[in-house]
């Protein structure tokens, strides 16, 4: 058999092998995404079944269908919104280039378009707010933890408060930290609205403890082995803890991280709901106080947007995990 | 005789327990050369791996010192490198990283950044590790860790290389080939080393003597067995030694015959723990008349 005949064979072979691997790649993607998409099913027909038997003061309880339908309506909203501000922004360009047509000399004022904020809106100030404070109580636990695990004496002496603390429902904190923050957090022009300062601390006065608790335990569990290694090196206190107790907390201060994030967008929308601030817990409490015949769809709406972010959020905290964590690498 | 580099003396150790204080050490006294390689040998729990950590600096003594130098040991130092029974290497760095912290950390004021490279590179290949320089430690074998767990302490340059059973968890195999590579490495750099071992083989091929320890609680050195074969030493040819066979039968009949360990059965571990303790103390009366 000559070179020619060899591939013209291979040739002929070749769809039968790419329809053996389609049949293989469709078996998988029945077998991965077949039992979720089967549950997804599932669910929504319960939930059809359910919500027409539910009659409440504002019509029947909404179904996928009519919960879709908000979805859109949401998104339209928003779109409408937008081209609201710019044709706004577009009038004013053109109101003030005429006028300084005429007055050379005159300066003009620009004002920036006050319309209602609007789903998606909500979602970026929510997303700002749970960040901050995350941040902020990260800031806070991951040096108080190393902290803790290295000292005995500091975790004896901080235990308790950790303890006494850590249960404190998001709405006791609240109050006070309205309270305090309008009393201390003054100023003419302030840098961030008050209303934001007050969320993010109370996210971050609930969502620390969880970083916190498993810092220090991941510190304390340093193998101490390889603190004998640091003992023999002479390692000063910063190079211990940058190139011993961190890297082997890495693990447990990850963990720690993600279920305080978690807790974090819990706890923000709660706060917003009650304290009137913007974001998705205000958007909701809106349409509830709203009671039109679409509020509850929009409700949904909302329901299921907050748990895809925090489900989203979560993966985010997994994927900075795999880069920063050596036992996840690669 | 070079002078006395280590000068262990009169040295306790007691460890406070919830039953009252136990007595690990008494009495131990040690002098080791420059350049002279000592194996520390007896069975589990006589209190060799407390020498060891005494002579680091990682515990310190209750009573009597150690002197290095004309200096009192009182602290954990890169003079005295440790190699870990279990290579202690940090997970998250590779071979050469591993290797690379500790250098900076000694050499940092005397080297370059080029020439403690050089150095990093130099001590793998002494182990023979230059190919798996970028390799993580979960990556390599026990016995690839091992070496380079050596390479990280001689990289320290230290007056004395501490060795606590660094071969004890590998393969005989692969123990055999670590001992050769460290025999080679003595040859060259003819460093002190104090090693820790179970191993009665390893003991006699590397060591110029060999301490043998009594049984604990409050164990303390036996006899030493001074190893006069001539290097270097190859296990094929020693395997036919008559003077090797001697000592080697030395070293078991003190393991063996005059410290033999009673073993606690763990179903009566309270009475049995009481009969171990009383054996201990008669053996030592027997080794104290033997001396």
């Amino acid at each position: 058999m000559n070179t020619s005949q060899l591939v013209s064979q291979l040739h002929a072979r070749l769809p039968d092998r790419d329809r053996e691997g389609l049949r293989q790649s469709g078996q998988w993607l029945l077998r991965t995404l077949g039992a979720p998409l089967l549950g997804l099913a599932l669910f929504l027909l319960l939930w059809q079944f359910a919500a027409q038997r539910v009659d409440t003061s504002l019509g029947a309880f909404p179904g996928p269908v009519a919960v879709a339908e908000q979805a859109a309506n949401l998104l339209r909203e928003h779109q409408r919104e937008r081209e609201r501000a710019a044709a706004f922004y577009q009038r004013q360009e053109q109101r003030i280039a005429e006028r300084l047509r005429d007055q050379p000399d005159w300066q003009p004022t620009w004002r920036s378009y006050t319309g209602a904020p609007t789903f998606l809106d909500q979602i970026l100030t929510s997303l700002g707010t749970v960040l901050a404070g995350f941040l902020l109580a990260s800031v806070i636990a991951v040096p108080l933890g190393i902290v803790m695990g290295l000292s005995p004496f500091v975790n004896r002496a901080v235990n308790p408060l950790v303890q006494l603390f850590r249960p404190v429902s998001p709405l006791a904190w609240l109050p006070l930290v309205t309270l305090v923050v309008s009393a201390v957090y003054t100023g003419d022009d302030p840098l961030f609205e008050r209303a934001f300062v007050v969320s993010a601390i109370t996210v971050t006065l609930c969502s620390l403890w969880p970083t916190l608790i498993n810092t220090a335990v991941g510190v304390k569990a340093v193998s101490p082995d390889l603190d004998n290694v640091s003992r023999v090196l002479r390692l000063g206190w910063f190079s211990h803890v940058w190139r011993i107790v961190l890297p082997s907390a890495i693990p447990m201060i990850f963990t720690g991280l993600r279920v305080s994030l978690g807790i974090a967008w819990m706890v923000l929308i709660a706060a917003e709901m009650l304290a009137q601030n913007p974001g998705l817990g205000k958007f909701v409490w809106d349409e509830f106080q709203n009671g039109s015949s679409q509020s509850l769809s929009r409700i949904m709406v909302a329901v299921l947007a907050i748990g895809l972010i925090g489900f989203l959020l979560d993966r985010l905290m997994l994927l900075l995990q795999r880069r920063v964590d050596w036992q996840q690498g690669d | 005789m070079s002078k006395c580099l280590l000068d262990i003396s009169a040295v306790d150790m007691r460890f406070p327990t919830p039953r009252g204080e136990f007595e690990a050490l008494r009495d131990v006294n040690l002098k080791i050369r420059e350049g002279e390689f000592v194996s520390l040998i007896g069975h589990s729990g006589c209190g060799k791996s407390t020498v060891l950590n005494l002579v680091g600096g990682l515990l310190q003594a209750s009573a009597g010192g150690i002197i290095l130098d004309g200096r009192e040991v009182r602290e954990p130092g890169p003079e005295r490198a440790v190699v870990f029974q279990n290579h202690s290497l940090l997970p998250w760095l590779s071979v050469r990283e591993n290797v690379a912290l500790a250098v900076r950390q000694v050499f940092r004021r005397r080297k370059s950044r080029a020439e403690m490279r050089e150095w990093v590179d130099h001590h793998l290949a002494l182990v023979h590790m230059s190919d798996a320089a970028d390799k993580r430690p979960d990556e390599i074998s026990g016995g690839m860790k091992q070496r380079v767990g050596v390479a990280r302490a001689l990289a320290m340059q230290p007056r004395v290389l501490l060795m606590d059973e660094p071969f004890g968890a590998l393969d005989a195999l692969t123990r055999a080939h670590l001992q050769d590579t460290l025999m080679e490495i003595q040859r060259d750099l003819n460093n002190t080393v104090i090693m820790i071992t179970h191993d009665v083989d390893e003991a006699v091929l590397l060591s110029d003597r060999i301490v043998m320890m009594t049984n604990g609680p409050s164990a303390t050195v036996g006899e030493v067995l001074e190893i006069d074969l001539p290097r270097p030493r190859d296990r094929l040819e020693l395997a036919g030694d008559t003077h090797y066979t001697r000592l080697r039968r030395e070293v078991l009949r003190f393991l063996y015959e005059k410290q033999r360990k009673v073993e606690a059965m763990p179903a009566a571990s309270g009475r049995a723990e009481a009969g171990a303790s009383a054996g201990a103390t008669d053996q030592r009366r027997a080794v104290g008349s033997d001396l």
